[in-house]
């Protein structure tokens, strides 16, 4: 859906996102308790994380290097010396009563995102939009403690007791602020998408929304096209990409109809309920002043020299979009170079092009059967030992002559099953699965086939040219598939004449 | 700068404090007096002098990224008002935060 649909004539959608994004450090941000995902409640604990009095928290030199590093990616200023604050509130998953965070001055300031909108125009042709969102800001803070909401429903509503682990709390996070830069629900899905795979590429967070590493809250507003901002909401429980395009698309739509029925918008928090598709009121807004800021004594300032952020620039990977058009200069289709970035596969596909393989070729597997392949296999591509010099091989053979692709697929299948202990060509020829195009073996085969189908050979030769897939279908048949059928059909037409 | 007893009885729901209107009027001349005592930095604080957040100056006092052992289960439960499946059992949550 294009924004012109979305909303009736004269309406100007805004959204501002902020992603919350959990490094992947081995410690919290404040502690050296563990950070790992899914271990027993409560194992990962101590003194500081749950603030108990005497304990100090000092800062994780690891969270504030990746924290740099992804505020460069995003092309943000690093700041000079910058501090923590507390901003207090009672809730229980975080033990301490405040939650450490920074307030007046972040660690990265004004930044900027591009990203790539697929568009298509009134004659349904198809082009990409780049559209440049602004990052207002991006602070080092902390997670904060899982609820599990236990109870008649098993929702939040209507739960009678929450069940408190303390594993996550204290796990660094980075809040990442947009401005509200943002006019509909395609571009919000493709920021967070490109931060998504930013992220992967710095290796700062796997950024898994199904396991909370990465989150996204949106700020919605709507307003007549020319007009101030008007009154936001925040929608919070949005586990998906899809559910963030879902969730804007209906809170626009709401607050329209609320306007237009003459209501007015209330600064509120709202929760998106998925199955549902709606947003409902969560709680209104506290005032920021409510949560009275203020800086956090056991923690000193953080400096930044201008020598340490260049030395952290120079680290910078190749990001996503440059890997993209990169692929995209070798002849690679937009999809498919997408996939490969997106999937973390680049790394298989350089080493498949070095080795000789043809981009688009080695794409095409990369991006296509083999997804599927492993998948069946269930396992990834690391695991699988397939190499790029396997792929740049495989590609080779099809290529030549001496694979099909439906038999260069049994091959890959192979490959998994032996964990890439040996190369595609012996996978091939152990198996028995290479084309046969040997001259003399399949003119055997074809004169054999032949022989034995004198009546469609007659209708062949009295014109009726389509007859002939008849005897190729013959041809592999009698060789299991592994017939050239480019030869096979040359032999055919030279031996009936 | 004098607080009025709407502030005091403001500042204590955000502490979660409970007073009683007795308390409030009591409260509010003493919570003013201690304002008014550190409002006095404003009146020494010189435009040429950085505000400062803390009485000594070392900065980026961090550690490495190393894992050092948490508390026992048990230990840290220990503090629990109610245990429940090994996390901390609370009255049911109104609304989120964070």
């Amino acid at each position: 859906m294009s924004a012109d649909t979305l909303l009736p004539q004269g309406w100007e959608l805004v959204v501002g996102l902020e992603v919350h994004v959990e490094l992947q450090t081995n410690t919290k941000m404040w502690c050296g308790c563990s950070t790992e995902f899914g271990d027993e409640p409560n194992t990962n604990v101590c003194e500081v994380c749950t603030g108990q009095p005497g304990s100090l928290p000092v800062v994780n030199a690891q969270a504030i290097e990746d924290a740099i590093l992804l505020g460069l990616a995003l092309n943000g200023g690093v700041a000079e010396v910058c501090r923590f604050h507390r901003k207090n509130y009672f809730y229980p998953d975080l033990a301490k009563n405040y939650q450490i965070s920074q307030y007046d001055v972040p660690l990265i300031h004004d930044g900027h995102l591009d990203v790539d909108v697929v568009v298509s125009d009134d004659a349904g042709e198809e082009s990409i939009d780049r559209r440049r969102v602004r990052i207002e800001r991006l602070h080092m803070e902390e997670d904060t403690g899982k609820s599990l909401h236990v109870g008649d429903t098993g929702r939040l509503h209507g739960a009678d007791r929450s069940l408190i682990d303390y594993n996550r709390c204290g796990i660094p996070l980075l809040e990442i602020v947009s401005r509200p830069d943002i006019h509909d629900p395609e571009t919000a899905q493709a920021y967070l998408r490109e931060l998504q795979a930013i992220v992967q590429a710095l290796g700062v967070s796997d950024a898994r929304m199904e396991e909370g590493s990465i989150r996204c809250d949106a700020n919605v507003s709507v307003r007549e096209v020319g007009d101030e901002l008007g009154t936001r909401t925040e929608i919070k429980n949005l586990n998906s990409v899809r559910s963030l395009g879902r969730a804007i698309r209906y809170e626009a739509q709401r607050q329209v109809a609320v306007i237009e029925d003459g209501g007015t918008i209330r600064m509120e928090t709202r929760h998106w309920d998925e199955s549902a598709g709606r947003t409902e009121t969560l709680r209104v807004k506290e005032s920021v002043t409510d949560y009275r800021y203020f800086p956090d004594p056991d923690l000193v300032e953080i400096t930044s020299p201008a020598d340490r952020v260049e030395a952290a620039r120079a680290r910078l990977p190749e990001l996503p979009a440059a890997a993209r058009s990169r692929l995209a200069q070798a002849g690679v289709v937009r999809e498919q170079a997408a996939a490969i970035v997106g999937a973390g596969t680049l790394g298989w596909y350089d080493d498949a092009v070095r080795a000789g393989g043809d981009p688009q070729l080695v794409a095409n597997w990369l991006a296509g059967d083999l997804v599927g392949q492993l998948a069946a296999a269930e396992v990834t591509l690391e695991e699988s030992g397939v190499t790029g010099a396997h792929l740049a091989e495989l590609v080779g053979l099809v290529a030549d002559g001496t694979l099909s692709t439906k038999l260069a697929r049994q091959v890959l299948d192979g490959l998994i099953e032996e964990r890439g202990a040996k190369t595609p060509a012996e996978v091939a020829k152990d198996r028995g699965l290479e084309q046969v195009s040997d001259e003399g073996e399949l003119r055997t085969i074809v004169e054999r086939v032949i022989a034995a189908n004198a009546d469609t050979v007659e209708d062949i030769r009295g014109g009726n040219a389509k007859a002939i897939g008849a005897l190729v279908g013959q041809v592999m048949k009698e060789t299991r598939g592994q017939a050239d059928p480019r030869k096979t059909n040359e032999l055919l037409r030279e031996l009936i004449g | 700068m004098a607080l009025s007893e709407d502030e005091v009885r403001h500042v204590a729901r955000l502490a979660r404090l409970s007073l009683t209107d007795d308390e409030v009027a009591a409260l509010a001349p003493q919570l003013s007096e201690i304002l008014g005592y550190a409002e006095q930095v404003g009146q020494v604080a010189a435009a040429e002098v950085a505000p400062t957040t803390h009485p000594f100056a070392p900065t980026d006092v961090a550690r490495a990224d190393e894992r050092r052992p948490s508390l026992a289960r048990d230990e840290i439960l220990a503090g629990a008002p109610h245990v429940e499946q090994d996390r901390f059992a609370v009255p049911r949550i109104v609304a989120e935060e964070g």
